[in-house]
């Protein structure tokens, strides 16, 4: 007998012959409330210096680990642009529209710095305040470097970053590390002029419009002057690269190492947001983004000695909450005006301990978890799982009521966080209550089992006939402790013949605007 | 004559506000108005009108005809 062949392999449905069997069996509709977490890191503090770890801890852009527990928000004070991309559109704001550059009120530092203390005590695991546009934050110098300054005096446990093209970047390095701004994304999406001419039509430079491979071939320069003055003075670094099929897709490759060599802590790739309703250059050409698997196979062919990042949510300049939720409607300039706020430094200090008790208790599980799963057992194969989930690192959303789903792979190596798809629906017509399930599956079609805290029959019934496995009985436990436990079984089941291991298919990002925040 | 502002087209994002030589750009009811008594359509500080160079939205900096071509001080135009 060949040892190649322990597992028998069935090679996957088609997406769309898995749809039609969907169809047949017309599931139960979901709707889609509260939100979960996620931006950052997925290493823990045995693979990182002490000081770094100190460093992203609790910041959820920059640890996956804490994107569960942490919570940060955006405020938007930086409405100016020095660039033009052709993948944004600044006119744009549908209430519920959730892309970067889309606000639905500008803030002046002041009202910026009194929602700051507003949200803190209201959340708090509330530790990052993030200037990230919607237009440039270094287009703003004065408006953005005034919003800190007021911060850093009336919250100063709250770490401070933010979010740049780095056109401006070399010219405001000393600023940065004079209001102990710690970190700091730069979006890099080449390198190369040539790829560049296709991304930025244009850039403001020196009282000019400069156009074409002359305006990229600056701004790569200037944002890798930017990202080495940086690194030369610790503030950390992450790179935020928007993946476009068929024009920088292959090139990031080269931009990884690029970043990677002048000191970049973290690499966040991601999806291009495109259709024609957001009005981009992009949406209306027709470009398309890439599919869920397309953009884990470049994220793992990047991933290295650099941390990738897979749990960014491209949120929105004004967002406020864990990743993946957004609760700044609670917290509009008309009622934070109103709001009588006492900021308490104790009571978050104590709420932020009893975080860290959980994390910890966390990672003992899953470590305990670890020592039952035998490497010859795995025999090279893994799997992806999804799951619902609010935050704190447990299975404990409701699979209707899910608005995204946590993707983990499991391999020999345990269980790995890889990404996260979007569920909610979509502003762009036609899809109703019964439609949504069908996006569900569409999401996480390459995944194997779904795990919720609980879920209807209906719903289960169209997610077996998909090939997807919905899994109940972790409710409310630890994702990777219950992941790994549910590996260790289905590899059993698998070797006794009780199951055939499945190769699924591809899933798709979802790219549309939210119409349930 | 002056620059203006198309206001329907205006996303309010105040990039020329800190561009214009002339300080002839504030913000009035939600958007962005171009003061043409202080406009000199940038004659005599940069090549190219600054609002026009760096607004994100084309065709929003627009000439204002109903307004005599600025005159540079000296008659050097």
């Amino acid at each position: 007998m060949d040892d190649s062949s322990t597992f028998d392999v069935v090679t996957a449905e088609p997406l769309d012959d898995i749809m039609q069997k969907i169809a047949e069996h017309k599931g139960c509709g979901t709707s889609s409330s509260g939100g979960k977490a996620s931006c950052g890191s997925s290493d823990g503090p045995d693979d990182m210096a002490p000081e770094i770890w100190e460093k992203v801890k609790n910041h959820p852009c920059y640890s996956e680990e804490a994107h569960h527990h942490y919570a940060r928000m955006h405020v938007a004070v930086a409405p100016a642009c020095n660039i033009q991309c052709n993948y944004c559109n600044r006119k744009y704001d549908c209430a519920n529209e959730s892309r970067p550059g889309v606000v639905s009120e500008k803030l002046s530092p002041e009202q910026a710095a009194k929602k700051v203390l507003a949200v803190a005590s209201t959340i708090p695991q509330m530790t990052v305040l993030g200037i990230a546009g919607p237009g440039d934050p270094l287009a703003n110098p004065a408006k953005t470097f005034k919003t800190f300054e007021l911060i850093s005096k009336t919250a100063p446990d709250i770490k401070l970053c933010l979010s740049t093209n780095g056109l401006a970047l070399p010219d405001h390095v000393e600023t940065i590390a004079r209001y102990n701004v710690d970190h700091v994304t730069i979006t890099v999406n080449m390198t190369d002029p040539e790829v560049g001419a296709e991304i930025y039509p244009w850039i403001f430079w020196n009282h000019k419009r400069v156009t074409g491979k002359e305006a990229a071939k600056i701004l790569t320069d200037r944002q890798m002057q930017g990202l080495e003055m940086l690194t030369e003075r610790g503030i950390l670094c992450k790179i935020n690269s928007v993946m476009i099929p068929g024009i920088n897709d292959q090139h990031l490759v080269e931009v990884n190492k690029a970043v990677k060599s002048r000191g970049a802590f973290l690499h966040n790739i991601m999806p291009l947001i495109s259709a024609p309703e957001h009005g981009t250059v992009f949406g209306l050409s027709g470009q398309r983004g890439p599919s869920a698997q397309e953009l884990k196979a470049l994220q793992d062919s990047c991933e290295g000695e650099m941390n990738m990042m897979r749990h960014c949510r491209q949120c929105r300049a004004d967002a406020v909450g864990l990743l993946g939720e957004d609760r700044s409607a609670e917290f509009t300039t008309d009622k934070i005006m109103e709001m009588d706020v006492a900021y308490d430094l104790e009571s978050r200090q104590a709420y932020q301990s009893a975080v860290e008790q959980e994390r910890l208790a966390k990672v003992a599980a899953k470590e305990a978890e670890m020592e039952t799963l035998s490497r010859e057992d795995v025999d090279g194969l893994n799997i992806l799982v999804a799951v619902a989930t609010k935050g704190n690192g447990r299975i404990n959303e409701h699979f209707g009521h899910a608005s995204e789903f946590q993707v983990y792979e499991l391999s020999s190596s345990g269980a790995k966080f890889v990404g996260h798809r979007r569920v909610d629906l979509y502003c762009q017509g036609g899809y109703g209550e019964e439609d949504s399930l069908e996006t569900v599956i569409r999401a996480i079609n390459d995944c194997t089992a779904v795990f919720v805290a609980k879920i209807g029959h209906c719903p289960k019934d169209s997610l077996l006939a998909a090939g997807i496995e919905p899994i109940d009985e972790y409710a409310f436990e630890f994702i990777e402790q219950s992941a790994i436990a549910y590996f260790r079984n289905y590899l059993a089941r698998v070797k006794s013949g009780e199951i055939a291991h499945v190769a699924r298919g591809d899933a798709d990002i979802r790219q549309g605007a939210f119409i349930s925040a | 004559m002056a620059y203006k502002i198309v206001a329907s087209q205006c996303t309010s994002c105040s990039a020329c506000e800190a561009e214009c030589p002339n300080v002839a750009i504030s913000e009035k009811n939600g958007t962005f108005v171009i003061n043409p008594k202080k406009c000199t359509e940038c004659i005599g500080h940069f090549d190219i009108p600054q609002c026009v160079a760096v607004c994100p939205v084309d065709n929003t900096c627009v000439i204002d005809t109903s307004f005599p071509r600025y005159q540079p001080p000296g008659g050097a135009a």
